[in-house]
């Protein structure tokens, strides 16, 4: 049994604290990073990266690098949080299928979790949600992820 | 919330933003990448690209999302597919229509199609091909709508005009860099001529050579200590090497008598600042009041000057200037009758014609530059340059300036407060 192991540290830093964490046999451990002001932390290779109150150009910019970085440190699966999100905007919309785009090429899997319900509506209209499965908070969204085989999922 | 009012929200949402967006004078690579994110995000798009055409077949992509960033450099448009684009007017053209006409299409349809490209939209602005727009299927995986090809139009319109308005814009702030150039190239073609006429008057005699041009520069010095703006520095500088463009009237025997000149043959001499303002007047200067600074470098703060007899109030400063520096050239130079005067003779004839002669506040400013020279605290010496190697006695000078400075200083002082 792990126990989660809260850290703020910057993204220069990550990869080497990530790097020790291996070399010691904590990959489990949960660390959790502040990068700008995009809130993520990883579970195993899953990254979980938190959504901000109103997705647009800042915010989702921010958000897509983080997960760019989290795939390009090993993450095979990609949890993105939508507690705190209220609003997305068409960026925010294009921003969301980019960072489909790039999980796909890296044969990550994607899920979103969470959502309010207008924002479900909004995706499900886009068709969005045939490129990522939805579910309902973190805890489901990385029950879902468990055992994921990153060789085995094909979009 | 109907699906129908909800996508309609949505569009609106994105329509306002891009006009915002494309109002944006700021980051052109930003606006146009934020206003392909609008266009990609409307729809859901899942891959996009914002291609501006150059000036000859080379397309420059501003942005792209989705694509391979090779697939923009291996595109290329000729005269003939603009001019086709120009028919299309902003009209979405299908990759996939292969009975379409338009050989730019037909040329790339390969590439476009391995990358997943749907669609073409020209961006035509004032009857010109500005770039195009390419954009990847939706990711609902549904065709295009009719509604859809609307939004697209408005929206690829949107970007057009902000990628026009921007070169537009780009093109004007050269034209200014260019006039603002070419004015600078005037401008100095001006002083050079001005110093080439400054020289012909000195040439005129054959003892005061050079002293034009040292008139301006001392002038120049003083106005900048005064805290003139560069401007009026250039202004006065011209006016120093203009100030005796009079002269030119006067018999040369005048101007060469190797003896003190008669009264009648003084009369002669003393015209020449008001034929310099005879002769400049006409000329459209770029700095103000030239002619003036030539017309009355004569004049003295007593009233006992000429041409007009003016008194302190009445003389114009950069007038007060040109008078000081051609007097302290006159004393420091030899003269066909007397040697020039001693450095220490100059400074007590300064101190004695403060108030008199010369404004006070005129001559504490040259005794500061000449100061800051003698000292080492100003980078260049070029007062002392032009008087020459061992005039000043770098011992005794800092003294004689000091003092001078601290004199007429209380004397100011002195004279404000009885004024008050």
């Amino acid at each position: 049994m792990w126990s989660p192991l809260y850290l703020k540290i910057t993204s220069k830093s990550y990869n080497v604290l990530q790097r020790s964490f291996y070399f010691q046999g904590r990959e489990d451990c949960l660390v959790e990073i502040i990068s700008g002001a995009v809130r993520s932390h990883c579970v195993g290779t899953t990254a979980v990266i938190y959504a901000s109150d109103y997705l647009n150009k800042l915010t989702g910019e921010k958000i897509e690098r983080e997960c760019r970085r989290q795939l390009d440190s090993g993450c095979r699966a990609l949890v993105i949080d939508f507690s705190d999100t209220k609003l997305v905007n068409s960026i925010g919309i294009s921003i969301l299928l980019g960072i489909i785009n790039v999980a796909e090429k890296n044969g990550a899997r994607i899920v979103f979790s969470d959502v309010n319900i207008q924002t479900i509506q909004l995706f499900e209209m886009l068709g969005l949600t045939r490129h990522v499965v939805l579910a309902k908070n973190e805890q489901e969204a990385l029950s879902n992820l468990s055992g994921f085989d990153a060789k085995t999922v094909a979009h | 919330m109907e699906p129908s009012t909800q996508k309609l929200i949505h569009t609106f949402g994105a329509l306002a933003d891009l006009g915002q967006e494309v109002a944006n004078t700021g980051d052109f690579a930003a606006m146009v990448r934020t206003s392909m994110h609008l266009l990609l995000g409307t729809l859901a798009l899942r891959r996009g690209a914002v291609v501006e055409c150059g000036h000859s077949d080379s397309l420059q992509c501003v942005a792209i999302w989705g694509l391979d960033d090779a697939v923009a450099k291996e595109l290329s448009i000729d005269e003939t597919e603009r001019a086709a684009f120009l028919i299309e007017d902003n009209c979405a053209l299908s990759v996939k229509d292969i009975e379409g006409s338009n050989s730019f299409i037909k040329r790339h349809r390969d590439r476009l199609t391995e990358e997943g490209i749907e669609l073409v939209i020209p961006m035509i602005v004032r009857n010109e091909t500005t770039g195009f727009v390419l954009l990847g299927g939706k990711a609902s995986g549904e065709g295009f709508s009719p509604e859809d090809f609307d939004t697209i139009h408005a929206m690829v319109r949107h970007i057009g005009v902000g990628i026009h308005t921007h070169r537009l814009m780009e093109q004007l702030a050269q034209r200014a860099e260019e006039n603002l150039r070419l004015y600078q190239d005037l401008r100095a073609i001006y002083r050079d001529t001005v110093k080439a006429f400054a020289a012909a008057i000195d040439i005129k005699d054959k003892y005061t050579q050079g002293h034009s041009e040292r008139v301006g520069r001392y002038s120049e010095i003083i106005a900048r200590e005064l805290g003139w703006s560069e401007e009026e520095v250039e202004g006065i500088q011209i006016a120093g090497y203009l100030h005796d463009v009079g002269k030119l009237i006067v018999e040369r025997d005048i101007i060469n008598a190797p003896y003190q000149i008669d009264a009648k043959q003084s009369s002669e001499l003393n015209r020449h600042p008001a034929a310099g303002y005879e002769i400049l007047r006409p000329i459209n200067h770029p700095y103000a009041d030239i002619p003036l600074m030539a017309k009355y470098h004569h004049e003295r703060l007593d009233g006992r000057g000429y041409p007009d007899g003016l008194t302190d109030e009445q003389i114009p400063l950069g007038a007060k200037i040109v008078s000081l520096a051609d007097s302290f050239d006159a004393m420091t130079t030899d003269r066909p009758y007397r040697r020039r005067r001693s450095f220490p003779d100059v400074v007590r004839d300064l101190r004695q014609n403060s108030g008199k002669q010369f404004d006070g506040k005129v001559v504490t400013a040259f005794a500061r530059a000449m100061l800051k020279e003698v000292t080492g605290e100003a980078k260049e010496r070029r007062i002392m340059k032009m008087l020459g190697k061992g005039y000043i006695n770098p011992d005794e000078a800092p003294l004689l300036l000091k003092d001078l400075i601290d004199d007429l200083d209380s004397e100011m002082k002195v004279k404000v407060e009885s004024a008050g």
